[in-house]
């Protein structure tokens, strides 16, 4: 068979030449037997460890993903109180304190989008190793069984054959599982890097500066650009919330019988910000 | 026959399927071949598609081994490679 593979021109099918690698570990682990009874007991052992690295890869990726979810829920808290400032500074005429918490905000909600895909990423991740978990389970379960009724009636001939087909499934499972478990680990570890970042800026409140981080210039230029034409749009959104609108609104307020009011809150808008609200308690006061 | 896909589990297929899914693996080994990355993905896609299709999952405690075993769904091919070359990502 060796020499049908090398002499080849074409390269054999991926699937079976992925078949093929597995079947080889199993083999090569089956020839290393000397007494087939102390091997299944041996092999038993090994196959409950794996398990229980299993069960801990599935605790760390929940781990990940509640720490994960903490910082969302900081995150979006913060993206709220940004939201709150923007419309107290709109409410007060100051529209550049205004824009300065829509910018965080908008920096913050491109942090809390990334984390999201993240999250989903993580949440797949932990799907998939609980399945795997539950598979190898059965298979350990199941081998077990087999090893106690091979041991009850061994004879050296029979015992051979049932052990290899036992052993070769159950080793294709182990490879399978472990893959999976190294790559959630890599994945948990990334994780808990960008975690850890995310913590200490959050502490350290440089979170606002996230956008203009690690990418290039001329990224960040565009990031900003993009950045401040949402900080524009939502200027706009909240203007006409607290009904500061201002070209069309004056024309229908004008039209109407409602003019003055609206003439007051458009002078309001325009007026030197800090007289305006200093004057403003007085009036209430007065009435 | 039993299909295996890797991080999903084993599959039961009708052996008849297999003309169908030679082909499908023809287009992986081709892209593989060409080091097509693009074309890699959609064809691994297909093939793990029909055999998600064409299967019914196997009672996880039966200890057979698979008669075919396949990349998972998010493998890339560089994945593909390090697990077809000598230790690769296959551990033990």
């Amino acid at each position: 068979m060796a020499a049908k593979d090398e002499g080849m021109v074409a390269p054999m099918s991926v699937m079976k030449r992925v078949t093929m690698i597995f079947r080889a570990k199993a083999n090569k682990a089956l020839d290393k037997m000397e007494d087939p009874r102390e091997t299944l007991d041996y092999s038993y052992q090994t196959q409950l460890e794996l398990l229980q690295k299993v069960r801990r890869g599935v605790a760390d990726v929940a781990t990940s993903r509640k720490r994960l979810e903490l910082q969302l829920n900081q995150l979006q808290q913060s993206s709220e109180k940004y939201d709150r400032q923007a419309r107290d500074a709109l409410a007060a005429g100051r529209e550049d304190l205004a824009r300065e918490a829509l910018t965080r905000k908008a920096s913050l909600q491109s942090q809390i989008t990334d984390l999201n895909t993240q999250y989903t990423s993580l949440q797949g991740e932990e799907e998939r190793l609980t399945g795997a978990s539950q598979r190898l389970q059965a298979k350990v379960d199941a081998f077990r069984t087999k090893k106690e009724t091979i041991k009850a009636t061994y004879t050296a001939a029979e015992a051979q054959t049932r052990i290899n087909e036992a052993f070769t499934g159950i080793s294709e499972e182990m490879g399978d599982v472990g893959m999976a478990i190294q790559r959630a680990e890599d994945k948990t570890e990334q994780m808990k890097a960008r975690a850890g970042a995310i913590d200490e800026l959050m502490a350290s409140g440089a979170l606002d500066d996230m956008v203009s981080g690690p990418r290039d210039d001329i990224q960040a230029e565009l990031d900003r650009m993009g950045a401040s034409s949402s900080v524009d749009l939502e200027l706009e959104r909240l203007k006409g919330e607290l009904g500061q609108g201002s070209a069309p609104r004056q024309i229908e307020g004008a039209a109407t019988a409602d003019g003055a009011a609206s003439a007051d809150g458009t002078a309001q808008g325009t007026a030197g910000a800090g007289h305006a609200r200093t004057e403003q308690p007085q009036a209430g006061d007065g009435a | 026959m039993i299909v295996r896909i890797l991080g999903e589990g084993q599959l039961e297929v009708d052996g008849g399927a297999a003309d169908e899914l030679n082909e499908l693996d023809a287009k992986i080994t081709a892209a593989v071949e060409r080091d097509d990355e693009d074309g890699f993905k959609p064809a691994l896609d297909e093939l793990l598609a029909r055999v998600r299709a064409l299967g019914t999952p196997v009672d996880p405690a039966t200890l057979e081994p698979s008669d075919l075993i396949l990349p998972g769904e998010d493998a890339t091919m560089a994945d593909v490679r390090k697990m077809l070359a000598d230790d690769g990502l296959i551990p033990g």
